[in-house]
């Protein structure tokens, strides 16, 4: 019988959720790394065993680490296992570097973005948000960082290089930092062209390419800003999640600061499908595993009060691809929850009743075996959840 | 034999239960000292200093002999205390909320 594991990333460690493919009882391991952020957990599509975390701190910085054994056991790639006797000699490696690339052979090595007050700012590193393990081999994997960049490792995770393309796609100095700092937070993989990853940062944008990382262009044609003083720029846009179908490469649904948008041209261009939800802003959003069109999303009251309207918690399922909207709440609070989910909470399982999970600022990750019919708290008393990503194993 | 005393999340960082003890040939020096512990805990490093610029992170903080040693030349002798081992070299985490 299958299996799912799911990876808890939390603002006080990680926890790693298990069940056998009836999703009724779960064992709960963890906390790994405690006391540390996780903002960001997820394993190879290629080896499931293989799972990469991105642990950070405001005192210590950042630390990737790796695990070989489904996240029983962990250690920084590149470093012996911290249970492992101190051994004297020179780093193997320096899997927790991550140093923008400078060099003359980028062209134009970019030193500056848009500060809050709309003055230039130089780029300076913080953390990894987001880890996207490739779709082909284990050892490569991506980090999207704040301030935001992408960065890959063709090693598993020992050293990390920067695709300045990215950064130097001209448009660099007119992105700026959302309310959660300037971040990169979603990469996607295109699963029918190795050339083609899709990413998107808060707030510029969403943007491609088609070259392997090379050269991007932002894809925003369509969306609308009004805190913007061009609201149809081509960049400064608020994206806070993307979220793909593997079997359709092409459409791409985003949820930004406001307004739930579809592209059916790989980003080309956008239309608004926010259709009858009851407020349109909101964090996480992501497709259904076997249905193409069928959407979800988490709408949150607005900008300032990032919590659920009227203080219940509904998930929004549209199974039209968009603009018809249907609240789920059976098992979810109705009453009296004011939490939020973040954009990189909310995850899929492949089986085939489609599994459907999220976790929220008040420590709670719900799980629904039915593609969101019912829903059931899987842990009730997390500290707050930064991420969810799900495992699907045979 | 040179004895730092590191912060909890560090000692779990690098495998160590108390007090770590590093070997420093030359002048002790914040700099040869966090040389010295980098190279025998690599996963330490880029969490004492800026990988980079090697600057001391923000939040972290250098006392020997009941001194403050943050803003002290890294290539300042330390205490002979500190060069003895009658005294550790500590790496404290700055108290900045929970």
């Amino acid at each position: 019988m299958s299996k799912v594991r799911v990876l808890v990333g939390t603002h006080k460690g990680a926890f790693v959720l298990s069940a056998d493919g009836k999703r009724e009882k779960w064992e709960v391991s963890g906390p790994h790394f405690a006391g540390w952020e996780i903002y960001h957990i997820k394993g190879s599509p290629v080896n499931p065993d293989r799972i990469y975390a991105s642990q950070t701190s405001g005192w210590f910085g950042q630390i990737i680490q790796r695990s070989d054994d489904g996240g029983k056991t962990w250690h920084q790639p590149g470093s012996p296992a911290a249970d492992a006797p101190a051994q004297a000699g020179p780093p193997k490696a320096a899997s927790n570097k991550f140093v923008y690339d400078a060099s003359a052979e980028t062209g134009k090595p970019l030193t500056t973005h848009q500060w809050y007050d709309g003055t230039q700012h130089p780029w300076e590193f913080k953390r990894v948000w987001h880890i996207e393990p490739s779709l082909t081999d284990p050892e490569t994997v991506y980090a999207g960082i704040e301030d935001a960049a992408l960065f890959r490792s063709t090693d598993g995770g020992q050293n990390w290089r920067e695709l300045p393309g990215l950064r130097g796609n001209d448009t660099g100095p007119r992105w700026q930092p959302g309310a959660g700092g300037m971040c990169l937070h979603t990469i996607i993989l295109d699963p029918s062209d190795p050339l083609r990853i899709y990413i998107a940062i808060s707030a510029a944008g969403a943007f491609r390419t088609d070259d392997g990382g090379k050269t991007w262009k932002p894809i925003n044609r369509g969306l609308n800003s009004q805190f913007l003083p061009n609201p149809t720029d081509d960049v400064g846009h608020c994206v806070h999640h993307v979220a793909m179908h593997k079997a359709r490469p092409n459409t791409l649904f985003m949820q930004k600061h406001w307004d739930v948008m579809r592209s059916d041209n790989a980003g080309d261009n956008w239309r608004e499908i926010s259709g009858n939800l009851p407020t349109d802003f909101g964090f996480a959003i992501d497709v259904h595993a076997h249905e193409p069109e069928t959407v979800y999303v988490v709408p949150i009251k607005s900008d300032s009060e990032h919590y659920p309207l009227e203080g219940k918690l509904r998930v929004y399922r549209s199974r039209t691809g968009g603009n018809e909207w249907e609240p789920l709440t059976k098992g979810l609070p109705q009453s009296d929850c004011y939490v939020n989910v973040l954009r990189d909470a909310m995850a899929v399982d492949s089986l085939d009743s489609c599994g459907i999970y999220f976790g929220t600022t008040g420590g709670q990750v719900y799980g629904s075996p039915d593609a969101g019919n019912t829903w059931a708290p899987i842990v009730r008393d997390l500290p707050a959840v930064l991420s969810v990503e799900v495992q699907t194993l045979p | 034999m040179i004895r730092v005393v590191l912060p909890q999340h560090l000692r779990t960082l690098a495998g160590v239960s108390g007090e770590v003890t590093v070997e420093v040939s030359g002048a002790v020096t914040q700099r040869s000292i966090l040389d010295a512990l980098e190279n025998s805990y690599p996963m330490l490093r880029g969490t004492i200093r800026d990988h980079v610029t090697q600057q001391r992170r923000p939040f972290l903080r250098f006392f020997a002999c009941q001194e403050d040693w943050s803003h002290e030349s890294p290539d300042a002798p330390l205490p002979s205390e500190v060069t003895s081992g009658k005294e550790p070299f500590l790496i404290i985490g700055a108290i900045a909320g929970g």
